[in-house]
Parts: C-alpha cells; sequence; structure tokens
C-alpha cells in the first residue's frame, strides 16, 4: 500500500494534527487526515481525534509545509552526542570552595 | 410530590434520564406526545446519516457524518426516554416496536440521503431550525425538556457550521459541484414549509414558539445559500402530514432496516 498522500486519485491533500490535551501543556502530534481546506481540516481533527475528550485545542498544517530531517541520515544526525558526556551539567565537578554552585 | 426531581440531572445523558424514569420522574402526557415528535425527528435522521458510513467521499467525513448523526441519537434517545416515560415505555419500545403510522417525524427527516448535495442541503436546513427549536426549548415550563434543549443547542450549533462549510465549498467550488449543490437545495425546498407548520401536539409554554424559530432561520439559511453564490429555491410546499403519521413511501424500508435486529431476537443485547 502506498503511503499516504502517495497517490493522485487522492485529490485531497494531507494534514498533520496537534492536540493539546489541557492547558498548560503542549500540542502533540496524534496523528494526519485528509482535508480539502484549512477549516475542512480542523473540524475533521476535531471530529476523529478529540472523539473521547482528548483536548482542549488542536492545530493542523500541510503535511507538504512541514521540512523533515531524512531518515537515512540518522545515524550522522543524532549518534554524533554519544561519548559527548561533556554536553550534559552532570559531566562537570563543582570546584572545592566555589560558592553558590 | 412523587417523582424525585433530580433536573439539572437530566441534561447529563440518556442513560441518567432514563435512571431517573425508573426512580419515579413521569412526563406529563400532552408534553410526552410533544416530546414523541420531536424524538422521532432526530431518531429518523440519525438512521439516515448512519446510511453514509463508508459511502461518504473520504473516510474524514464519514465520521463528520457519523457523528452528527451519533449527537442527534443522542438527543433522541433523551427525547423518546422521555416521552415513554408517561406510558410505561422505553426508547427501545418507542424505536422499534412502533409502526409506520405511529411515527411522528416530520417528513423532510426520513426522506432518503439522495447525492452528497441533498444531504447537505437538508443538513442545512434542519440544524439552522433544530438550532432555533432548542434554543427556543431551553425556556421551556418543562424543565426536563429544557435540560435535554440546553445539552442539544450546543451540539446543533456545531452541525450548523458543517453544513454552512459544505455549502460554501460546494457553491463556490466547481460547475458541477455548485450544479448539485443547487439541485440538492431545489429538491429539499418543498420539504421546508411543514418544518413551521403547526405541531398538533403542541402545548402553551412547553413547546417552542415556531414563528421565534422560523424567524431565526430566516436569518441564517437564505443568507448562506446567497453567500455560497447559490439560489434560494421557490417551490410549492409538499403535502407534509410526518406529524399525523403520514410519510413519505421511502419510510417503510427506513423503518424495516432500523427495526429488525430487534423484532428478530426481541431483548437482545451486545
Amino acid at each position: 500500500m502506498a503511503a499516504p498522500g502517495a497517490s493522485e486519485r487522492e485529490v485531497w491533500p494531507l494534514w498533520e494534527v496537534f492536540v493539546r490535551a489541557s492547558r498548560g501543556l503542549s500540542h502533540v502530534h496524534v496523528g494526519s487526515l485528509h482535508a480539502a481546506d484549512e477549516e475542512m481540516a480542523v473540524r475533521s481533527a476535531r471530529d476523529l481525534y478529540t472523539r473521547r475528550g482528548e483536548g482542549v485545542s488542536v492545530w493542523v498544517v500541510r503535511s507538504s509545509q512541514i521540512t523533515t530531517s531524512d531518515p537515512d541520515d540518522r545515524d550522522a544526525w543524532f549518534e554524533s552526542p554519544n561519548g559527548k558526556d561533556f554536553r550534559h551539567a552532570t559531566y562537570y565537578t563543582a570546584s572545592e570552595g566555589v560558592p553558590h554552585l | 410530590m412523587s417523582a424525585p426531581l433530580r433536573r439539572e440531572a437530566h441534561a447529563s445523558s440518556p442513560e441518567a434520564l432514563a435512571a431517573d424514569v425508573e426512580a419515579g420522574t413521569r412526563a406529563d402526557e400532552a408534553v410526552a406526545r410533544y416530546a414523541l415528535g420531536l424524538g422521532d425527528d432526530a431518531l429518523v435522521l440519525a438512521q439516515r446519516l448512519g446510511e453514509w458510513i463508508a459511502n461518504a467521499p473520504e473516510l474524514e467525513e464519514d465520521m463528520a457524518l457519523g457523528n452528527i448523526g451519533l449527537d442527534l441519537l443522542g438527543h433522541a434517545r433523551s427525547l423518546l426516554t422521555y416521552a415513554g416515560s408517561a406510558w410505561g415505555r422505553t426508547e427501545d419500545d418507542l424505536a422499534y416496536f412502533r409502526d409506520e403510522p405511529e411515527f411522528r417525524c416530520r417528513q423532510i427527516f426520513e426522506l432518503p440521503i439522495g447525492d452528497f448535495g441533498f444531504t447537505i442541503a437538508r443538513q442545512l436546513v434542519v440544524s439552522a431550525y433544530f438550532r432555533g427549536l432548542y434554543r427556543q426549548l431551553t425556556g421551556s415550563a418543562d424543565p426536563v425538556l429544557a435540560a435535554i434543549a440546553s445539552k442539544a443547542v450546543k451540539e446543533v450549533a456545531y452541525h450548523l457550521e458543517h453544513a454552512e462549510g459544505w455549502i460554501r465549498r460546494l457553491g463556490l467550488g466547481t460547475d458541477e459541484s455548485h450544479r448539485r449543490m443547487q439541485a440538492g437545495l431545489d429538491a429539499v425546498w418543498p420539504h421546508v414549509e411543514e418544518l413551521f407548520s403547526p405541531d398538533p401536539a403542541a402545548v402553551p409554554g412547553v413547546s417552542a414558539d415556531l414563528d421565534a424559530v422560523r424567524a431565526e432561520w430566516d436569518g441564517i439559511v437564505p443568507a448562506a445559500i446567497r453567500g455560497a453564490g447559490l439560489r434560494v429555491p421557490e417551490a410549492p410546499a409538499a403535502r407534509g402530514g410526518g406529524r399525523e403519521g403520514v410519510h413519505d413511501e421511502s419510510f417503510g424500508h427506513l423503518l424495516a432496516e432500523m427495526q429488525v435486529l430487534a423484532r428478530s431476537h426481541p431483548g437482545a443485547t451486545w
């Protein structure tokens, strides 16, 4: 099966949906849907992803508007921090006699 | 006073209302007859909207129409539960074990779903009607009806927005979508008049003032149609008579499908 949005016959573009569960939390990606325009997208998102009281706010964004990292580059992009413990505060020991640390 | 009157609890769900009825809440006989008509309107349209599941243009729209149908089913359950309390009958008794002439739905709700344009045209017409109706009923002298209405009014406002969005999209879309949206409006229009014809079961002070509902409707629907570049149809009114038990020929098939399971397996649960 082709990836969503891959077929020419799918005339409605794909949208990514983000829902904020409650005040103070961040919007979290919950899935995607097809819609003809932004109004339909945000309404369908409400129907599809907040049926059981999951959220208080919904964002939608056209999938084509999202720039992503390349999965094939994962090693080069995300393994680099391994062995670089000096990037963590816990790597450092407080010197004796330094106040307020 | 025999019935415990926890009126504010009635709006929360059909189940809560059923529990109150179990505990002794009874609708007044005249109010029950009025509620029966409203319940039948919502029940029958819910059944029609269910026919779109797996048939709408996209999965997302299946869900949207399905959600609207389920909201309406919720209204129907509360209204029929309350109506049935006057006669010792449950919502299921009323939904599954009445025959065609005993149903009191106005005909616009029972018409076949047609194409998507017709369904959207009907949704626009009836959602604007429901919003005005339930807004009026929040002030009803019957506290249970008022409570049911105050929950329903928020939901039908959402249904109206859904229909308005589609009218605009289709009316201002392609030549084909414009043509079919107009055809849908033309087909539904003869049945508008019946919506606002006097309800034979109306109870002064309890039932909605249909003139006020019409005034609100007149402020919404024609503007939505014109705003979508479409023409407000002019058509002679259909014969109507749904509130007297006169129904469209398609209605028997709808009932057969809706009732067959409950009648073949009385008391079935799952």
